[in-house]
């Protein structure tokens, strides 16, 4: 079987990919969907280690994960809705609401 | 060999999908594309042998909350987003700090990977007649150890789907 840092490589990549896509998208449906890659590779950590140890406490960690994903995903969503019925954009730099 | 060969078939799979998610200028296609990564993603929790995570990731993410992008993408009208500029103003910034965080952890693997008499572990071969059921360890540890947790999440979708409720529904 491969080392654990094949792993631990892949779940870096795709985390940083994800941290690169929210800081600098300026869509706001595409930070969102940085931040569902994010969570995915913190996935990838814990399905790896949970089989390093064979301990299944780790999967049940992702499926919290996932749970979580699902909600940050609607109530995220929801507010990206109210948001364009109101301002008419989806540009994280024009929500300036909160600016003096 | 083998091994090796189904890994880097779905981690290139992963990354590359990922780099087009973020960087792709229609949203659709970074849905599109984001899809891709999660099945590549699930065929790599089917490799490390956790097979309800597999099918759950690709219920769940890639049945579930992609179609909710999807459908959101849709209702919000992105055609005059598509020609705007895609990316933020300190985005050469953001990509420097990025790299610089990616350099930290990967020489951390690194010189972990190096050190005398610890090496990074090599996970074990499974023998490949006698499986352990997943499923039935996964419902165990998560009815039994984790029954708390379990709940907290339910209530915690509960709240999410009221919210998602509150905000998208129209003001009378």
């Amino acid at each position: 079987m491969l080392p654990i840092g094949h792993y631990l490589f892949l779940g870096l990549a795709l985390f940083i990919i994800g941290v690169i896509g929210v800081v600098t998208r300026r869509n706001v449906i595409i930070v969102l969907m940085s931040i569902e890659l994010i969570l995915n590779a913190v996935n990838i950590n814990l399905v790896a280690f949970s089989r390093l140890y064979g301990d299944v406490a780790g999967q049940v960690f992702a499926l919290f994960i996932i749970a979580d994903a699902a909600a940050e995903a609607t109530v995220g969503l929801g507010i990206i809705i109210a948001f364009f019925r109101n301002r008419e954009t989806v540009l994280a730099d024009e929500m300036d609401l909160l600016k003096w | 060999m083998l091994d090796k060969v189904i890994f880097y078939f779905f981690a290139g799979i992963a990354v590359a999908s990922a780099v087009l998610t973020v960087t792709r200028r229609n949203a659709v296609h970074s849905a599109i594309f984001l899809i891709t990564a999660l099945l590549a993603t699930a065929g790599i929790f089917l490799q490390l042998r956790a097979e309800f995570l597999f099918i759950v990731q690709i219920i769940l993410y890639v049945g579930g909350i992609m179609v909710l992008f999807v459908f959101v993408i849709m209702l919000v009208n992105l055609d005059v987003a598509v020609r705007q500029i895609q990316f933020a103003r300190q985005k050469w910034v953001a990509l420097v700090i990025s790299l610089a965080l990616a350099a930290q952890v990967g020489l951390m693997f690194w010189s972990s990977g190096r050190m005398p008499g610890q090496g990074l572990p090599v996970l074990a071969a499974a023998p490949a007649d006698k499986l352990p059921p997943n499923s039935e360890e996964v419902a165990k540890s998560l009815f039994s150890s984790y029954l708390l947790p379990f709940e907290i999440a339910s209530v915690l979708l509960l709240v999410a789907m009221v919210g998602a409720v509150v905000m998208a529904k129209k003001r009378t």
